[in-house]
């Protein structure tokens, strides 16, 4: 065995050809007395060794789902209708339950939305953090335990007396930095945080957004990030992949996305942001999203799209490559 | 100079511990004044982290809760002391919105039931026309159409389309002022947008003031006149937006400016610098300035007594802090060069 314990530092910065988990077709249903939401639509996403990915959208587009779909841990009545997922090569699609508990954890981590509030509030940080590694990998001897604990806390920025603490004596940010920290316990190839910032106030929420980055620089873990915020978005990830009504619309490098959106969505959430740097008229817009149980025919955008044609009604775009690495479902291009 | 339309004048509320804790208290809100002025209408925001006490000033303006000294003056009267009839009036002109637009409905009513409640109680129409008419208006005013809406139930409603119902209950009473707590915090980007501009335009074209309370500064940079900035409890920085925020002053709000992530991937966030460890940032002192455990320039007299506002310019920026205090500063920098 010769893999990296810990994934000492090496030059992964520029490491973003292997491909570490691979998503196809997958589709998401639930289902309610009047027909199944579409809540992921046969979404394609491959997440690079090293790289961390943003997944943005308004609520109910479906981010959340997508999460849990990767790690089969979607509750009824949702269901998993299509799909595959690989990790590492690994078809999580066909595993057993027993063989599932060994890639999740170790594989891909899960940092949930609320994380923070997830704390058991009777059970040390020691012992969460103990079981969460025991759980999924073998047991092991106290004094090891306690030093790796301990150097998972002191990874993500916390003093060593989190360790025998309990969930109410720690802040907001200090909870969600526990549960980081047990994301990490395993050392995973992914780890999936949604909304790991939401709910903290902005000087807390800019001290857990660097602890992510730190621990994605120290760990060469890849990351998918689920949000909403744009400007956080800037500052943490490389890819932004934009989510509508279960359809990734739009994905492409942080840098092309801000520079030159393509799809009128993405056009519409980067005209939306508030900014303390710049005072701009507000942009408003009128429109709802369809019913997703029943979505129209052709492109998924169309009821708000501004620049709506008459193939839009019929035929749905595909995800094309339009620049190099920027790919967009639209018919303008 | 003209009576002001509101003006909370030194107040203050102490939270007393319960019987679990007897003897300790919790100093929400300390000695903070505000004006709104009667004419021309502004927004004015109340910005802060939570536990600042914004909250704590909402719903002391709203009377849901009484200061513990100071006093809450509306055109002049104490709220407090209000005849029943002032009271219904003041009920009437100074409405709220709230953060969770989901939370306010009934869910068994339809959601016609908000509007007829308030037409009841201030027996706003005559007949069912005058009612519906009212109503048609009010909706128009934030951009929907009583058929629309007003047969659903709230479910069957998005949370942009609930949150703008609110604001044309709101505005259905024709207040002064609407306290607007959160209100597109928990709305998406695209719905955030049309409800500042609702905020808008109420105030340009009917004359409607709001005291819109956020933690968001980016949103009150948009749209606010005037904003207060608390840190437990205190103002720390007040004055017009756009100064504030372009050139913020106390340590404090330049660090909270500094924090709000800019959504602009050139322009990342400088990753060296240290920040404060999470200790410092809950860490409490008694007396003198609350800021002084975090503050890079906390100097000794900062823990002696609780720095008043010192003026920034000759218009209302005003910060809570002794780096400002003109005659001392000179007096230092004069003993330096001894």
């Amino acid at each position: 065995m010769t893999v990296t314990l810990n994934g000492t530092n090496s030059d992964r910065e520029t490491t973003h050809n292997t491909a570490v988990l691979q998503i196809k077709n997958l589709r998401v249903h639930y289902a309610t007395p009047l027909g199944d939401v579409i809540a992921v639509n046969g979404v394609d996403l491959t997440v690079f060794e090293g790289e961390t990915i943003g997944l943005v959208g308004e609520s109910g587009c479906g981010k959340s789902t997508l999460a849990m779909a990767i790690l089969r841990l979607v509750q009824p009545p949702g269901r998993i209708v299509s799909g595959q997922v690989q990790i590492h090569g690994i078809d999580v699609m066909s595993l057993s339950e027993r063989e599932l508990r060994q890639v999740r954890w170790s594989q891909i981590a899960l940092v949930p939305q609320g994380a923070m509030n997830s704390l058991n509030p009777v059970m040390r940080v020691k012992d969460q953090i103990a079981e969460a590694i025991e759980t999924h990998q073998m047991k092991r001897s106290p004094q090891e335990l306690k030093e790796r604990i301990l150097r998972l806390l002191a990874m993500v920025g916390l003093p060593g007396r989190v360790y025998s603490m309990y969930p109410h004596e720690l802040s907001g940010g200090m909870k969600q930095r526990v549960c980081i920290a047990m994301a990490i316990a395993l050392t995973p190839s992914v780890v999936i945080a949604d909304e790991p910032t939401s709910a903290l106030d902005v000087v807390v929420q800019r001290v857990v957004a660097q602890t992510l980055l730190d621990v994605k620089r120290t760990l060469g873990v890849s990351m998918i990030m689920i949000g909403h915020d744009m400007g956080l978005m800037a500052q943490l990830v490389d890819r932004i992949a934009v989510m509508y009504a279960g359809n990734i619309v739009e994905i492409a490098p942080v840098k092309d996305i801000f520079a030159e959106p393509l799809h009128p969505y993405t056009q519409l959430l980067l005209a939306s942001i508030p900014s303390v740097k710049e005072r701009k008229p507000l942009v408003v817009t009128e429109g709802l999203t369809h019913d997703l149980r029943r979505p129209p025919p052709g492109c998924i955008f169309q009821l708000r799209c501004p620049f709506v044609m008459d193939i839009c009604r019929e035929v749905v775009p595909p995800l094309r490559e339009l620049r190099p690495n920027h790919y967009a479902a639209c018919h303008l291009y | 100079m003209s009576q002001p339309l509101l003006e909370v004048r030194n107040a203050t509320k102490i939270y007393r511990g319960g019987f679990l804790r007897p003897g300790q208290q919790l100093v929400a809100l300390q000695d903070f004044d505000l004006t709104i002025p009667e004419k021309p209408a502004t927004i004015t925001a109340i910005a802060g982290e939570s536990g600042s006490g914004k909250t704590t000033l909402a719903n002391l303006i709203l009377g849901f809760i009484t200061p513990t000294s100071g006093q809450i003056l509306y055109r002049g009267q104490d709220i407090l002391t209000m005849s029943t009839r002032q009271k219904l009036e003041y009920a009437r002109q100074v409405q709220a919105i709230f953060q969770d637009p989901y939370a306010v409905y009934n869910p068994f009513y339809r959601v016609k039931h908000i509007f007829d409640l308030v037409i009841k109680n201030f027996k706003l129409a005559q007949s069912k026309q005058a009612a519906r008419d009212l109503i048609e208006e009010a909706l128009k005013m934030v951009g929907m159409r009583g058929e629309e809406v007003l047969e659903k139930y709230p479910h069957q409603l998005s949370g942009g389309q609930r949150q703008r119902m609110m604001v044309a209950r709101a505005y259905l009473l024709k207040p002064r002022l609407i306290v607007a707590d959160e209100p597109v915090s928990m709305v998406d980007a695209s719905l955030r947008a049309m409800i500042l501009d609702i905020m808008l335009r109420l105030r340009d074209q009917q004359n409607i003031s709001f005291l819109y309370i956020t933690h968001d500064l980016s949103t009150a940079y948009q749209v606010c006149d005037d904003i207060y900035i608390l840190y437990q409890g205190s103002i720390a920085e007040k004055g017009d937006t756009i100064q504030v925020i372009q050139n913020p002053k106390h340590p404090y709000v330049q660090l909270l400016i500094d924090s709000v992530p800019v959504p602009d991937p050139n322009q990342k966030w400088d990753t060296s610098v240290t920040l404060p460890s999470e200790e410092a940032l809950r860490s409490e002192v008694d007396t003198g300035c609350r800021f002084y455990p975090r503050c890079p320039y906390h100097m000794d007299r900062c823990l002696v007594k609780q720095p008043p506002l010192y003026e920034i310019d000759s218009g209302t920026h005003r910060a809570a802090c002794y780096l400002y205090d003109q005659p001392l500063a000179e007096a230092q920098s004069g003993g330096m060069e001894q």
